[in-house]
């Protein structure tokens, strides 16, 4: 019988399905996968850093065609690029520019979980892939931004590959280990290219973790109620695939606009100067992406401290899920986490720019502020709301949230008839 | 608006299918063609680069090479044979029946000055470089060059005579700058 019903189900695709069940997959993730009927535009930059992604894979698989990582070679092969290579230009500032949007569409993604509670119960292993996926970002652009070999890149790579130099006594092992000699050069600037392109694929696998703990439990919602309901869901395609299409217009807008009116706007000018081991430029900055990190490693007068201090900037996010125990997720029911919140996005913004201001005066007093309450508010804030904060009345369900912002009517009865 | 209202928005009836159609129909068009150039440009970069294609001449010049001698140079990253023909292989090559050939060609229409054979030195079967510029080189069994890959033999104008190879030496476009001094490319 059951091969019977084999046989009758027609069609190439039945064939292949049959066999190795891609269609059913696609079907399931991407087509019925069921959906909170309420996610806002917050809940495109997931998908929008996927796409972000692959531009980048796609334009660096290109670009190392014509790189040459050797010390002697790199920077004109870059100007090679820039000037010899077909659109070359249009490559290497689509990939410059990409890491630019790929840091600010997962940061905003990353502010996004924390307002509306996504990393907490059952989503925990989800947000830490994340914090994963940021680390190996991190580094990859980091390794990226040494390649072209200017005096950016150059100095950068000394200051950040020092950091490590911080711990005592293997310290200076560590550090001659990464460099593979006694100064960033050659085998440093080789090594780097290996693993900056070897990194994005890591993030790939680390990505389709991703996705799997994220369809374990489907999405969170700006409610922050579990679903409870078919009725609190909507099917993935068509509706949120259009709306990921719309996003995904609105940005490509954004990247276009960056990479052909302003394609060094978020660049360094010093970098276009080849890398010159005997001095170093007068003030030097990282990236963009990396200045609050920066400006926590400099608000510390000791070495090992703030290097140690930096690090934990980014190893608190790992522990959010037991630092924020409070039972509701959304900051919309949560008056006093939502201030302390907006208290907190603003002191990354603030932290951002001090980082990339020179280290004196009144900067390093704004820089100390800010730093304290970076992790004041993840240490002590978070769990000290945790146990004592009110919450506004949660709606009975996500439908009654979306019927009631629409009739501003709270009775969940109707809510529940409308749906069916 | 009321409840009822949005009850009835979702009648099917109420949906404009020729509209949807038409928005459909426009988004993936335009999205179809956006991707067609994005893809194109980037798979252009693949392509030889302006100072790969800025290096596609090369001048020679002949004087030194005195007959019955060969130079070998190169020109867009291949060999390119140039041999001072003695009188004894332009006969041997003119005297030849075309209709002996494997790929018919005269002499004359393989020269630009018959005391001077010009020919990309990349055999035709597979891309080796053929034997035959050295003094004490395999010429082949028709005295010009011999592939030691899978055995083709090229008479003095380079023509394939025996052997796997399809198709003579081809020869490259040049042009004689003056007397002695030719433009390859």
């Amino acid at each position: 019988m059951k091969e019977k019903e084999t046989e009758n189900k027609k069609g190439i695709s039945n064939w292949i399905d049959e066999r190795l069940p891609v269609f059913t997959f696609i079907n399931h993730n991407l087509r019925d996968y069921p959906t909170p009927k309420n996610l806002n535009y917050f809940w495109n930059f997931g998908s929008l850093a996927g796409v972000t992604l692959v531009i980048m894979i796609v334009t660096g698989i290109l670009l190392a065609m014509q790189y040459t990582a050797n010390t002697e070679m790199a920077f004109d092969s870059v100007e090679r690029i820039m000037r010899d290579v077909n659109n070359g230009w249009l490559l290497r500032y689509i990939h410059m520019n990409g890491a630019s949007m790929f840091f600010i569409i997962v940061y905003i993604h990353m502010f996004r979980g924390l307002y509306y509670g996504s990393y907490k119960y059952p989503r925990e292993i989800l947000w830490m892939l994340g914090v994963v996926i940021l680390l190996l970002m991190m580094a990859t652009a980091f390794m990226g931004y040494v390649l072209p070999w200017g005096q950016m890149s150059f100095w950068g790579a000394t200051v950040i590959t020092n950091l490590f130099s911080a711990f005592p006594v293997i310290g200076d092992y560590i550090v001659t280990f990464l460099w593979g000699g006694f100064s960033v050069d050659n085998p440093t600037l080789t090594r780097f290219f290996v693993l900056h392109y070897l990194l994005p694929f890591a993030i790939v696998g680390v990505v389709a973790l991703h996705l799997v703990a994220l369809h374990q439990f489907g999405s969170n919602n700006p409610t922050g109620i579990d679903v409870k309901s078919e009725g609190d869901t909507i099917p993935f395609h068509p509706y949120y695939t259009v709306k990921d299409y719309l996003g995904l217009g609105v940005y490509l807008i954004v990247f276009a606009f960056l990479v052909f009116f302003a394609p060094n706007f978020l660049g360094h000018p010093d970098n276009y100067i080849p890398a010159n081991p005997l001095q170093t430029p007068a003030h030097i900055v990282p990236e963009w992406y990396f200045l609050p990190f920066y400006a926590i490693l400099r608000a510390v007068p000791d070495k090992l401290l703030g290097v140690l201090l930096m690090f934990a900037a980014v190893m608190v996010l790992f522990f959010l899920p037991w630092l924020d125990k409070h039972k509701i997720r959304s900051a919309n029911f949560r008056p006093f986490y939502k201030q302390f919140y907006w208290l907190f996005f603003i002191n990354c913004i603030v932290l951002g720019w001090v980082g990339a201001m020179p280290a004196e005066g009144v900067y390093v007093l704004i820089s100390r502020v800010a730093t304290l309450y970076y992790f004041g508010f993840f240490l002590i804030i978070m769990p000290f709301l945790s146990k004592f904060e009110k919450t506004t009345d949660l709606p009975s369900s996500i439908s009654a949230a979306v019927i009631s912002e629409k009739f501003d009517n709270n009775e969940p009865s109707s809510a529940e008839s409308y749906v069916k | 608006m009321s409840e009822k209202d949005l009850k009835d928005k979702d009648l099917s009836d109420s949906v404009d299918e020729e509209k949807r159609d038409f928005l459909f129909i426009t988004t993936a068009g335009l999205a179809v063609a956006g991707g067609a150039v994005t893809a194109l440009s980037l798979i252009d970069t693949m392509n030889p680069a302006k100072d790969v294609l800025a290096l596609s001449t090369t001048e020679v010049d002949l004087a030194p090479i005195e007959e019955g001698q060969s130079l070998t140079v190169m020109w867009r990253g291949k060999p390119i044979f140039i041999r001072h023909r003695t009188s004894e292989e332009i006969r041997t090559a003119n005297n030849t029946s075309i209709n002996e050939l494997k790929h018919m060609a005269s002499d004359e229409s393989r020269v630009k000055n018959p005391k001077w054979l010009v020919v990309v030195g990349v055999c035709t079967h597979l891309g080796c470089v053929p034997l035959g510029q050295k003094v004490g080189d395999n010429k082949g069994e028709f005295g010009g060059w011999f592939c030691p890959c899978h055995g083709s033999h090229y008479d003095t104008s380079g023509r394939i005579r025996k052997g796997p190879a399809p198709l003579n030496l081809e020869v490259p476009p040049y042009d004689f700058v003056s007397d002695e001094i030719i433009k390859i490319g």
